[in-house]
């Protein structure tokens, strides 16, 4: 085996590998960029080697200088991780020069499956199925409109080297084929510098499902069920499963020896991952194959009980698989989360700074519920703009799908993060959708569903009366702490009432608390009773209670008179008054939030490093009205529509919080 | 007897109702709650004890005579909150507009009189017209009792006022000199000269809301120390405020049960300061990072941003707080800054509270604004709070102590107890840069040399360790560590006692 390896990435998935490695006794060196000097990574290898400036195209990417770090440790293999130099082939060239291994697949493969066209023929020839299109490169407009004639509308017009949905059109018709080639063509050659196209079946209600196969050196291939990746953000996938709630035996296995068959093809090694698209009848088609580990591989391991980091190394290694494809048994449902730091409410605006507080869950390794946390951060440590925007990869399995779902539930209201923009509302909020909880799902769901952006969650009147008993219990607790102040008078303390209201998104609840030594009983004015157990003391930010038997773990913020609540992916003002309190609330006026229209907002905070208009001028759409620095960036913003400038509130060289007026507008 | 009891309760009845059903109503219409019921709200339920309920002006002009209502537009008396005895007034907006009257003027003048002899605090709820005019210069003469009362308290009892309508003219000036003032957004102003005597006088267009609004005086003038959306959130953090203070200048701090860990080392702490001397961060996190539960109740929060002011408590023990926030002008200290943090000081010094301060500070704000402002008396100002403060002080510096802005800092040559620095802190004349341009004039053509002599400033004096081989620093301590440090430090001090010389009193350089 061997003593000493390389990880070449940074983040989660640096310190994912560095756990094996480290179970497996082997030493581990870290490569960093500037910006990682404090990293998690870095803390974790035994040893890390500085390898340049922060962005990744001088520093995570550049093979001379990971040949260095190489060289400089003695490793003597190297995990690429995902992304970066993951699927590089001059990079497993250059360590193959130098007789270090890749813990990786051969080249050959990683060169034949990185081609759009050449995977495609290479999967047809080996029986897999693919999706109905025209496999050469389409010549010129007229001929697009003949293929895609042939193929049967709808089609799908896709530029050779795309990805991330750039150089992608849907056809309908012959007008649209046309209009659709020009343009991909173009996009492609801005994109990528290479503008082939070729024309496929567009698929209707498709699923993204993917098999992860697993080949050693000796000819032998397994695979290791699927994962569901249906749930995707602008083709970023945000929450997947495994296995598929839509996949039966029979599919599986076709699907599985499929992906085997295409990985033998090309001499596979080591894990990789066969994509594909499943339409509404369980017909599936090759999209591509990943030479590499995914992010979302913790799925298949909870529900397979293999460390896909460990069988990487014992292949490179040259060891034979220990296990057969009937060895391989999927056992429970497993769920990922995968953290983004960006602001949901924001329409997801990458957010970048420091997480002054980060406290996951904790791990969990029980008979019929699992948690697992992969994380490359720390409480305190910075959310950096150089790289991906992942935070956390939270997973939890179940025995069953509905329990995958409940535990992740629960971790992800105990998940705390603060100081940062962050989804984990809006994963409680998919985590808690009926069509999520159905598995009917498409690779569409994100936009079918949230076709505004995500604008919160609103409880149903069963949780916040959860949610109010809960409240009300914890409040009663914070206000008697209050009475045990030193200085008062005796004999005449404030004794804290039994009968409260608490208000909460809009709705009331009227309830009186009979407490003792072990918890509190709720008794609604409409005769429901809860019984509210925790142990929350105040100032905690972070209440595990059971209401009415059900758990409830609540984050805890503090308002005026009442608390900051958020949970599944909630975020309400709550207040809990006296009954007197109460009647004297209802005289207060509801204070409409200005018409922000208006004004330009500071989106974030920031130096205004310069306004570009005067008061009085008319500005069109699109102008730039201001720059704002904020953590060392420059943003321009410009005129929603066209304005005339009112009045000017911010000068050069203020500082200023989010959402502070820089200007007004007529 | 049955007759006076009956009689009795209809006084008492007559006496609620103040001007009556239909002023009531608009007085909630526009959202404000009426004297009694901002009382129900600021005390604990059904501890309200009133005084002079059915004390009557004795004016007898413009035909006052035929109406004397009951209380005459304040309702005072004394209460708890928490348990902890308050005296109270609440100015009456349904009575002729919450003017004061001679007898208006008296009863407050009463319950002062009764908070300073049993050391409580007095909270004074400002709904008021100003003056009454029909009573002319009796009524000024009410205001001066109020204005003398308030004078003789100051330092003796804390006194907050709640500013929940109008306070205008000579009015003002009983609420300026209290301790803290509270504001409601939107329906409370505080100004001299309404806006019609402006438009008369300089010709000037404003409305109430800009001339003397909650925006205006916590953001502009300084005047508040802090506004709230409503009445009812109002009154609910004056009471919060009012568990962090003691009832009067004898009295110890207030103690209260608390669920955090004096020990919990917090790891975060060690990534605070960023890698990029210039670069800012943010000093709240700090802040409430050290205090007990997180728990932070910042003073003129929207003012001089850079600085803040605020209590927080550890082990369950008010500490005010004062501390340098690099996120705004670097954290300097100027003339606002200094201002708003020498107040704090010494209110925190009249009333034994101990002080935490927390230094990055790169010195004062430089310019003509500044100077021509009087940066010097005013930076004097804060300098003289802390250097004649006996109470318990602790200093934590963090990054930036440089020039007289570390001595102004609660350092130790100002009697401070004990002065901590994280690794991070450079405690020098100024910064590398400005100390080597001085120091090499003659290198300044070439930059080469010019860059060494930088270094070579920073390995030398950009450290905590030239100030701690003086004794000037007591101990370099862990980011981590801090709150276990600092609250030991205060533990250590309860004991202090430490006497400024006789004096009839100081001169502040006002």
């Amino acid at each position: 085996m061997f003593k000493k390896i390389l990880i070449a990435n940074r983040g989660e998935i640096a310190c994912r590998v560095i756990k094996t490695a480290r179970e497996m006794g082997i030493k581990t060196v870290a490569i960093y960029s500037d910006a990682d000097a404090n990293a998690l990574h870095v803390k974790m290898a035994d040893e890390a080697v500085n390898i340049g400036p922060p962005p990744a195209a001088q520093s995570y990417i550049v093979i001379d200088k990971v040949m260095d770090a190489i060289r400089q440790t003695g490793a003597e293999a190297v995990h690429p991780g995902y992304g970066f130099l993951s699927e590089n082939k001059l990079f497993a060239e250059a360590l193959e020069a130098e007789g270090v291994v890749f813990v990786g697949p051969p080249k050959g493969a990683i060169e034949k499956m990185g081609d759009k066209i050449t995977s495609k023929k290479i999967a047809l020839d080996a029986g897999v199925s693919c999706v109905p299109g025209y496999l050469g490169e389409v010549a010129d407009a007229d001929e697009a409109v003949k293929i895609s004639g042939e193929i049967g509308y709808p089609v799908m017009i896709k530029a050779s080297a795309g990805g991330g949905g750039k150089g992608m059109r849907v056809a309908w018709n012959d007008g649209e084929a046309r209009e659709g080639f020009a343009s991909s063509k173009n996009e492609a050659a801005a994109s990528f510098g290479d503008d082939r196209i070729f024309i496929e079946k567009f698929i209707t209600q498709p699923r993204h499902i993917e098999i992860q196969v697993l080949c050693d050196g000796h000819g032998n291939g397994i695979y290791l069920g699927e994962r569901e990746c249906s749930i995707q953000r602008r083709n970023q996938k945000v929450i997947e499963e495994a296995p598929s709630p839509f996949l039966d035996e029979a599919t599986r296995k076709k699907m599985g020896e499929e992906a085997v068959a295409l990985a033998q093809a090309v001499g596979y090694t080591s894990a990789g991952t066969v994509e594909f698209i499943v339409d509404g009848e369980r017909n599936f088609f090759f999209l591509e194959m990943n030479t590499r580990l995914q992010v979302e591989h913790p799925v298949t391991e909870m529900i397979t009980n293999v460390d896909l980091v460990e069988q990487m190394i014992r292949i490179a290694n040259g060891e034979k698989l220990t296990m057969t494809q009937a060895d391989v048994k999927l056992n429970g449902w497993a769920m990922e989360s995968r953290l983004y730091a960006e602001d949901p409410y924001r329409n997801f605006l990458p957010s970048i700074g420091r997480l002054t507080r980060y406290r996951p869950p904790a791990e969990v390794n029980e008979k019929a519920r699992q948690v697992r946390n992969d994380t490359g951060v720390f409480e305190g440590g910075e959310i950096s703009m150089y790289y991906d925007p992942m935070i956390a990869k939270l997973c939890t399995w179940g025995p069953d799908r509905a329990s995958a779902i409940e535990h992740m539930r629960n971790a992800l209201d105990g998940f705390e993060l603060e100081g940062i923009g962050h989804n984990l509302p809006f994963l409680s909020a998919v985590m808690d959708h009926e069509r999520f909880i159905s598995g009917n799902i498409t690779t569409a769901f994100i936009e079918e569903e949230y076709p505004d952006g995500f604008q919160g969650v609103s409880l149903n009147n069963a949780s916040l009366q959860h949610v109010a008993a809960a409240t009300a219990a914890m409040f009663r607790v914070a206000e008697i702490r209050r009475t045990r102040v030193s200085g008062r008078m005796d004999n005449h303390e404030r004794r804290v009432g039994r009968d409260w209201v608490v208000s909460l998104d809009g709705g009331q609840f009227d309830l009186t608390i009979d407490a003792d030594h072990e918890g509190s009983n709720i008794i609604f004015a409409n005769g429901d009773e809860m019984r509210v157990t925790s142990d929350w003391t105040p100032g905690g930010q972070l209440a595990r209670l059971v209401v009415d038997g059900v758990a409830l773990v609540l984050k805890v913020g503090k308002i005026p008179g009442g608390f900051r609540i958020r949970t599944r992916g909630a975020d309400m003002k709550v207040h809990v008054r006296s009954p007197r309190q109460a009647e004297l609330a209802t005289f207060m006026l509801e204070k409409i939030p200005a018409d922000t229209s208006k004004f330009l907002l500071c989106p974030m905070p920031g130096l205004i490093v310069k306004i570009n208009v005067e008061e009085g001028q008319e500005v069109e759409e699109g102008q730039a009205l201001c720059t704002v620095e904020a953590m060392k960036m420059e943003n321009i913003l410009r005129a929603e529509k066209k304005l005339v400038v009112a009045k000017i509130n911010a000068s050069a060289g203020d500082n200023l919080a989010v959402d502070e007026i820089i200007m007004e507008f007529e | 007897m049955n007759e006076i009891l009956l009689e009795l309760e209809s006084r008492r009845k007559a006496a609620r109702l103040g001007g009556g059903q239909a002023r009531i109503d608009t007085q909630h219409s526009k959202g404000k709650l009426t004297a009694r019921e901002r009382i129900d709200l600021l005390l604990d339920e059904g501890s309200f004890e009133e005084f002079d309920m059915f004390v009557a002006h004795r004016c007898t002009d413009f035909g006052m005579e035929k109406d004397r209502p009951a209380g005459d537009g304040v309702v005072t008396g004394w209460g708890t909150i928490n348990g902890r005895m308050v005296y109270v007034f609440s100015q009456d907006f349904t009575v002729f507009g919450g003017s004061l009257s001679e007898t208006h003027a008296q009863k407050i003048c009463k319950i002062m009189d009764m908070a300073m002899q049993n050391g409580a605090p007095v909270i004074g709820i400002n709904d008021s017209g100003g003056a009454r005019i029909q009573e002319g210069v009796a009524s000024l003469g009410g205001y001066a009792e109020v204005f003398q009362r308030n004078i003789m308290a100051s330092g003796v009892v804390p006194q907050i006022s709640v500013i929940m309508g109008p306070c205008a003219g000579g009015a003002v000036y009983s609420p300026a000199i209290t301790d803290f003032i509270f504001m409601v957004k939107d329906s409370s102003y505080m100004f001299v000269t309404g806006p019609d005597v402006v438009k008369t006088v300089t010709n000037e267009v404003v409305t109430a809301e800009e001339l003397g609004g909650a925006s205006t005086h916590t953001k502009k003038s300084s005047v508040a120390d802090a506004a709230f959306e409503n009445d009812v959130e109002t009154l609910s953090e004056v009471r919060r405020l009012v568990d962090f203070l003691p009832l009067n200048n004898r009295s110890k701090v207030p103690v209260r049960p608390f669920f955090d860990d004096p020990k919990r080392a917090d790891l975060s702490l060690d990534t605070l300061i960023p890698d990029n001397p210039n670069t800012p961060y943010d000093m709240h996190e700090l802040i409430k990072k050290l205090a007990d539960e997180g728990d932070f109740y910042e003073l003129q929060a929207e003012y001089a941003k850079n600085i803040l002011t605020g209590f927080i408590r550890l082990e369950g023990s008010t500490v005010g707080v004062v501390a340098n926030q690099p996120m705004v002008l670097a954290g300097c200290l100027d003339i606002d800054s200094s201002r708003k943090a020498a107040r704090f000081v010494r209110f925190c010094d009249a009333f034994e509270i101990p002080i935490l301060t927390l230094v990055d500070v790169p010195g004062f704000l430089p310019g003509t604004t500044q100077e021509y402002g009087g940066v010097i008396k005013h930076g004097a100002k804060l300098l003289f709070a802390y250097g004649e403060a006996t109470v318990p002080k602790v200093t934590v510096i963090t990054r930036k102590a440089y020039g007289g802005a570390y001595d102004v800092m609660a350092s130790k040559h100002l009697r401070g107890d004990f002065n901590y620095a994280w690794p991070s802190a450079e405690i020098a004349v100024m910064g590398a840069k400005g100390a080597t341009e001085i120091l090499y004039r003659r290198e300044l053509g070439d930059p080469e040399k010019i860059a060494e002599r930088t270094a070579d400033y920073e390995r030398r004096f950009a450290n905590p360790f030239v100030a701690a081989e003086r004794g000037f620093i007591d101990e370099v301590i862990t980011p981590h560590s801090t709150r276990v440090r600092v609250c030991r430090a205060f533990a250590s001090l309860r004991g202090k006692s430490l006497k400024n010389p006789w004096k009839k009193h100081d001169n502040i350089p006002l």
